[in-house]
């Protein structure tokens, strides 16, 4: 694409240079203080916070990837988390490779969900998972390819709006029901954990950690530099005009099906990314990170921070799960009482969410 | 032979009893009273006097569950007219000891809501005194021990008055069929003219002709026995085709063995269609339940547009009244269903109303919000639900009428309550429908969804036919609810659960069309059924849903979709 | 703008009058004095694991209060500290963390899935944290930061099938379970052991259901057809949770009686039964290592302290409650014992170490981390409690690695000779954990 020599424009408004500048300020500063600061100093960051701050970012970039295509191109999916999930199962299939003869059952070969379920060899959609490079083609390709065959089936038979909302929350709802058994190969309801170390580092060390941190950081930059520089094309345009009059765009020759399922693939490699950086942060990945619930929460993300603004879909994920880990470890019984009401609230009364607040008071966009 | 001896121990005068004597104890002595029972009225059987009799059942207290079967047999060796009620006390837990003596009476009725037990006498049947429960230790009993108990009820049951009483004792006998049992049966046979009895009566006659030394008796069972669907017969039909451990057949005589072939064929084929039978009941019943949780839905989504997350937790409200409502009426728990119906359907209307009201008048024309703020709604109710009832699930009785199954024959029922779910369905769905085609309520909401502009223009209150449409919806879910109770948990979950699936039904169906969703609820629940039994339940779930992906990629807009300019809309 | 400031204010309302309930737990700590010591609480209290862990936070901050009543431990007050994972496995591991890591608390009791457990294991290795996981599992596993207060295998299923098949009878099995490692796991070592009693293959019959499974209508009608080939079946349940009140209910439905085919369950106890109305349930029954009805003086004694610490007359005991009461208190006489709440210390005391269970036997942490217990089978009542018809003449020790498992037979786990979970006594070999 021709994009190159636009960069300036891409994020010449001043919200995108904040929260780049603040992202960088904080890939910078959480190391720092977790690694050099002194534990007994008051300026020193925790692990804990270090692996939380890691995992908001991952949400952060998932709630960009889903702002993407809802805010620019009116694709409401909800089933998002399903792409966030393979792409975690890719990385977590490399991970259980790495363990090695480190399991419980110190098989070489064998996960020890293998060796439980009395698996005498490796099924062959695990051959080639302990090579890095491998799995982070897989992190990519398999979201990726999910979603082209999927939007091209459903952009190809103009299936639009509340309909694709249900079909890709019944795709998520299949693929959860299907990675629950046990029989798929990918270790049913406890899925994978107990990883030990990704390219030789030890997953449990604080360097590791700001490092994983840090590169959720350039991972979530680089997305939203990618979507901004996707968005500030001629394609971008027909994005929009897609999202605000589909037909009309359609009667004036663009092929519609096209730009949505390029979109919508992209959107779900960037989810699968996120997933991929998710997975050694928080250390486990199973199906109930395909559970319809989840996809819709990310929804709400995007809804609280502002829809069609990206950073505002980053600050939501943020703000919103800062929010959960909050209540539910203060006021447990308030919690879905708090998300309930945030859902009501910023549908009815902040439909453009917090961004929508904003730039209104510094004077618009 | 004709009358039954006295037991030669009996009576002790003080209560405590040395031993059993070994001749009264197993088989000899049920034969003594099936002798008994068919040939002498049973108060005249009364050869134990009450005192030993009393003493006897005293021994059930202490015992050990293998000492309680030896006492039932030596009880029923009796032959005291006492005997039946005891023995049915002691199945339905109502025989209890008196801590203070030691003491074993029958008591009137086990409810822990009394404040009393009536206690008694063990021979007589007559009141003793009421005591406390908590002075009372019940005689408890295991299964093997009911299973005994049954299996002696039943030969008490075989000379009754009533022939469905003498039907289920044949059959219960037909399980563990022995020679006095068999002796008992050719007896009955004589006098039975209730000709269900006498078919399983002979069916059990033609068990054992089976052993018979002569093959030509012996084919002439496997003829009689042809095509009876009860299992006992197909097992022991099978037998007949095994081998010995030489290797040569258990059944010597070949032409035995060839009828025996066609027997268990002719079986095997019927036992085969029933099951496919069966398969499609159990897909009717899903897919009635299906319906009965998507037709809230198609009116909500299908006529107004909205897309209501929040349509599971008012099923889930449903539900819990449904549950309020048996607290309330804990004596009428056979009428609380039918009066939790139109409870359920206020209490989720009206909750359904309040939704609109408050959040989704707001979002008309913006449907993928309405998803959001009615997500929001659901999350709460269910939260309200778990502060007010605690997150446990509630236990909500299955009335009396509800409960059993209505047996065609032995290889295939159909659940009473599956069958009563199928008829609410279809009379909900028929009761919806008249109200969309009949009512003024219902022009008014065919005109606000085809045209909303126009209707107003008419001088239809559009903002209450909007109420009143959420409000219907909600409390159809409200009564589907009430349908739940009878199939799930009751708990804050119980909406979540269902919600996938209902979307699904109305979405496949065709939005804004009713017929749809009876068809596609129907047909969902019968191609989930017919997958289930080859692919397991997981996968057969995952097929369907990609088999509706698929669908839906085929035909964007349902089954039946809605024509016209209506359905340009979202 | 008005509409915002109304809703803020709501909200701002709802939290304040929840604050002040929020903070009731601490009143009691008036008795010992000086630096708390810090008891993590890690169970679910909402999502749909919060139907069963709920009452196990519950008793846990029981437990606190009367030990603090007792004058504490090692002359400090305990305070309990507790934490909510959501019912979500990820936030569980994190939770776990801000635990050890935040909070620095001196022990945990937490986790009721497997899955929950697998989650946090990583981090109390990582921190050595020490955990009581307080329920029924599958085996196979043994850390040296986790003290198993729940049954093994080898201390519920196997007795059960032991009791079915001598004292009821059973040739026939159905093991039907929910789609998870524990169903996975108890169903193989079950068929290992079934098939090593001499019962053919086709006199066993195993199936998986995935969570939630609510139409039974196939499944109950294939247990019949199963059951009616003439010999005497029974249905092992491992199914799970939500799943079970739908099964019961279709079972009571086509007349599947527990005379004709009893249904043992590991996974069904009087709280599961207090939602279900259970009148058609009668003789069906389940294994534990304690029932509420088991008549003895501590246990009468227990029970009335729950129904007035929960001020709820109506409220059940169950198995895993008691895994905790025995957990909480081995703890405390480890604490004692070593005179400091250093995990290492604790550690190094806990094995060896006894306390009465509720049932009037006594509770032993093994050098493999699990705990000896009696194991009871009980029959459903219609009041919904268990009549108590066998039960094992000993406690049974618990044993980490199943020997009805081809991968584990000639494993151990040891953690005070051999210093390892996973020992091999073949190779002489010691993996997992300590694999360096």
């Amino acid at each position: 694409m021709a994009i190159a020599p636009r960069l300036p424009a891409v994020i010449a408004d001043r919200a995108s240079l904040v929260f780049l500048a603040s992202l960088a300020a904080l890939a910078l500063a959480a190391p720092i203080l977790n690694l050099a600061v002194p534990e007994s100093s008051p300026l020193h960051l925790s692990s804990y916070a270090v692996g939380l701050i890691g995992k908001y970012l991952c949400y952060a970039m998932l709630a960009v990837a889903v702002d993407f295509i809802w805010g620019f191109c009116g694709i409401l999916s909800l089933g998002h988390a399903a792409f966030f999930a393979l792409g975690g199962y890719a990385m977590g299939m490399y991970l259980m490779r790495q363990i090695g003869p480190r399991g419980v059952y110190g098989h070489p070969i064998l996960p020890d969900f293998m060796v439980f379920l009395n698996w005498t060899e490796l099924p062959w959609f695990w051959y080639g998972f302990d090579q890095f490079w491998f799995a982070l083609v897989m992190v990519a390709l398999v979201p990726g390819a999910l979603a082209f065959v999927f939007g091209w089936l459903a952009f190809r038979s103009r299936v639009t709006g509340v309909y694709l909302s249900i079909i890709t929350q019944a795709l998520t709802y299949a693929l959860m029901l299907a990675f629950f058994r046990n029989d798929m190969g990918f270790g049913g309801n406890n899925g994978f954990t107990d990883f030990k170390d990704l390219l030789g580092f030890d997953l449990q060390s604080d360097a590791t950690r700001s490092s994983l941190l840090v590169a959720t950081a350039v991972a979530l930059g680089a997305s939203y530099w990618t979507c901004r520089a996707v968005l500030a094309s001629r394609a971008g345009r027909v994005l929009r005009a897609i999202r605000d009059a589909e037909s009309r765009t359609r009667f004036l020759g663009y092929r519609v099906d096209a730009y949505k399922l390029w979109v919508f693939v992209l959107s779900a490699v960037l989810a699968g990314v996120a997933g991929a950086l998710y997975v050694p942060q928080v250390g486990i990945i199973n199906p109930g990170e395909f559970e319809p619930i989840n996809s819709i929460e990310v929804v709400i993300w995007v809804a609280v921070g502002g829809r069609g603004t990206l950073y505002g879909a980053a600050a939501g994920a943020v703000l919103v799960n800062y929010a959960k880990t909050y209540f539910t470890g203060a006021l447990p019984e308030l919690w879905l009482y708090a998300l309930g009401a945030m859902f009501v609230g910023f549908t009815i009364l902040l439909p453009h969410g917090l961004a929508g607040v904003l730039p209104r008071r510094s004077g618009g966009r | 032979m004709a009358t039954a001896r006295p037991d030669p121990r009996a009576p002790v005068p003080d209560g405590r009893r040395p031993g059993v004597p070994s001749g009264m104890s197993g088989s000899p002595a049920c034969l003594l009273l099936a002798a008994c029972l068919l040939f002498c009225p049973l108060p005249a059987a009364a050869e134990t006097d009450d005192q030993g009799f009393r003493t006897l059942v005293g021994e059930f207290a202490g015992a050990n569950f293998r000492e309680k079967e030896a006492l039932v047999e030596r009880l029923a060796a009796t032959g005291h007219p006492g005997v039946p009620a005891v023995l049915t006390a002691l199945l339905e837990d109502r025989l209890f000891e008196r801590e203070r003596d030691g003491r074993v009476f029958v008591v009137e009725e086990n409810d822990e809501r009394l404040a009393a037990f009536q206690l008694l006498d063990s021979a007589s049947l007559a009141d003793v005194e009421a005591v406390d429960p908590e002075l009372l230790r019940r005689i408890i009993t295991n299964n093997r021990l009911r299973r005994f108990l049954r299996t002696t009820m039943a030969r008490f049951g075989l000379s009754g008055p009533d022939a469905a009483a003498r039907l289920d004792a044949v059959r219960e006998l037909l399980r563990s069929l022995d020679a006095p049992t068999l002796d008992l049966l050719r007896r009955r046979a004589l006098r039975e003219t209730d000709p269900d009895v006498a078919f399983e009566i002979e069916t059990a006659l033609a068990l054992e002709a089976l052993d018979h030394g002569y093959p030509g008796v012996r084919l002439a069972a496997v003829e009689t026995l042809s095509g009876r669907l009860n299992p006992v017969v197909r097992n022991r039909l099978a037998t007949l085709l095994e081998t010995n451990e030489d290797g040569g057949p258990l059944e010597a005589d070949a032409a035995v063995r060839a009828a025996a072939v066609d027997a268990l064929w002719q079986i095997d084929s019927m036992r085969n269609v029933y099951s496919v039978i069966e398969t499609v009941a159990f897909g009717l019943s899903l897919g009635s339940v299906l319906v009965l949780v998507a037709i809230g839905l198609a009116i909500t989504f299908g006529v107004m547009g909205v897309i209501n997350m929040a349509h599971g937790e008012l099923m889930m409200l449903g539900a819990y009244t449904t549950y309020v409502v048996q607290l309330s009426m804990p004596d009428l728990i056979g009428i609380s269903l039918l009066v939790a119906v139109p409870a359920a359907f206020l209490v989720a209307g009206a909750a359904g109303v309040l939704i609109e009201r408050t959040v989704i008048r707001f979002l008309y024309g913006r449907p993928l919000e309405t998803l959001l703020a009615t997500f929001g709604v659901s999350l709460v109710l269910q939260q309200l639900v778990r502060s007010v009832f605690s997150a446990n699930n509630r236990a909500v009785v299955t009335p009396a009428w509800m409960s059993g199954t209505l047996q065609f024959n032995e290889a295939f029922s159909l659940t009473y309550n599956r069958l009563y779910i199928v008829l609410f369905a279809i009379i909900v769905f028929g009761i919806v429908l008249a109200v969309l085609k009949y009512t003024r309520l219902g022009l008014d909401i065919r005109a606000v969804s085809q045209n909303r502009a126009m209707a107003r223009a008419m001088g239809v209150r559009s903002e209450w036919v909007d109420a009143m449409t959420f409000g219907l919806g909600a409390g159809i879910a409200g009564v589907a609810g009430v349908a739940l109770t009878q199939l799930t948990n009751v708990g804050p979950n119980l909406g979540q659960s269902y919600i996938v699936d209902s979307f699904m039904v109305v979405v496949f169906g065709g939005v804004g069309n009713l017929w749809g969703t009876l068809i596609g609820g129907m047909s969902l629940g019968i191609l989930n059924k017919l997958l289930e039994p080859f692919a397991g339940a997981v996968l057969g779930k995952i097929l369907v849903l990609i088999a509706l992906i698929l669908f839906i990629q085929r035909r964007p807009r349902g089954l039946f979709p809605q024509t016209g300019r209506a359905a340009e809309g979202a | 703008m008005k509409l915002i400031h109304a809703f803020l204010v709501i909200l701002a309302v709802a939290v304040a009058g929840c604050g002040g309930s929020g903070d009731a737990p601490d009143a009691t700590a008036a008795g010992p004095t000086g630096d708390p010591i810090k008891v993590g609480v890690l169970h679910s209290l909402s999502g749909t694991m919060a139907i069963s862990e709920t009452t196990l936070k519950d008793t846990i901050l029981m437990m606190v209060d009367e030990q603090n009543a007792r004058g504490g431990l090692l002359g400090r007050p305990v305070e309990a500290v507790v934490v909510d994972p959501a019912s979500d496995w990820p936030l569980f591991a994190e939770r776990a963390r801000e635990l050890l890591e935040s909070e620095q608390v001196d022990v945990v009791f937490g986790c009721w899935t497997s899955v929950s457990r697998k989650s946090v294991l990583p981090v109390f290795e990582e921190n050595n944290g020490l955990l009581f996981y307080p329920v029924q599992y599958e085996g196979e596993e043994s850390s040296k930061n986790v003290i198993y207060t729940g049954a093994a295998p080898n201390q519920q299923a196997i007795p059960a099938i032991d009791y079915l098949m001598n004292e009821v009878g059973i040739e026939r099995w159905v093991l039907e379970g929910t789609d998870y490692v524990y169903p996975r796991t108890t169903n193989r070592i079950l068929e290992a052991y079934l098939k090593q009693q001499g019962v053919a293959d086709e006199d066993i019959s195993i199936n998986y259901t995935p969570f939630g499974h609510s139409d039974w209508q196939t499944r109950v009608s294939a247990i019949r057809r199963f059951g009616s080939a003439g010999k005497p079946t029974a249905v092992v349940s491992t199914v799970n949770g939500d799943a079970n009140v739908p099964f019961y209910l279709e079972l009571a439905n086509q007349e599947v009686s527990a005379d004709e085919i009893p249904v043992v369950a590991f996974s069904v106890g009087e709280e599961e039964l207090s939602g279900l109305d259970t009148t058609p349930l009668v003789g069906h029954l389940a294994a534990w290592n304690y029932f509420q009805s088991v008549d003895s003086p501590v246990n009468s004694e227990f029970i009335t302290k729950w129904k007035a610490f929960v001020g709820d007359a109506e409220r059940t005991t169950n198995d895993p409650m008691e895994a905790h009461y025995i957990g909480f208190n081995l703890w405390a006489k480890a604490v004692e014992k070593a005179g400091t709440t250093d995990v290492d210390a604790v550690l190094a005391a806990l094995p060896g170490t006894t306390t009465p269970n509720l049932t009037g036997g006594i509770a032993e942490v093994l050098p493999n981390h699990h705990i000896t217990k009696p194991v009871y089978i009980g029959e459903v009542q219609s009041n919904g409690q268990f009549d108590v018809v066998w039960q094992t003449d000993d406690t049974v020790p618990g044993d980490a690695w199943s020997d009805f498992l081809p991968g584990s037979e000639d494993t151990e786990a040891d953690w005070v000779t051999l210093n390892c979970g996973n020992y091999n006594t073949d190779t002489q070999v010691c993996s997992g954990q300590n694999y360096e």
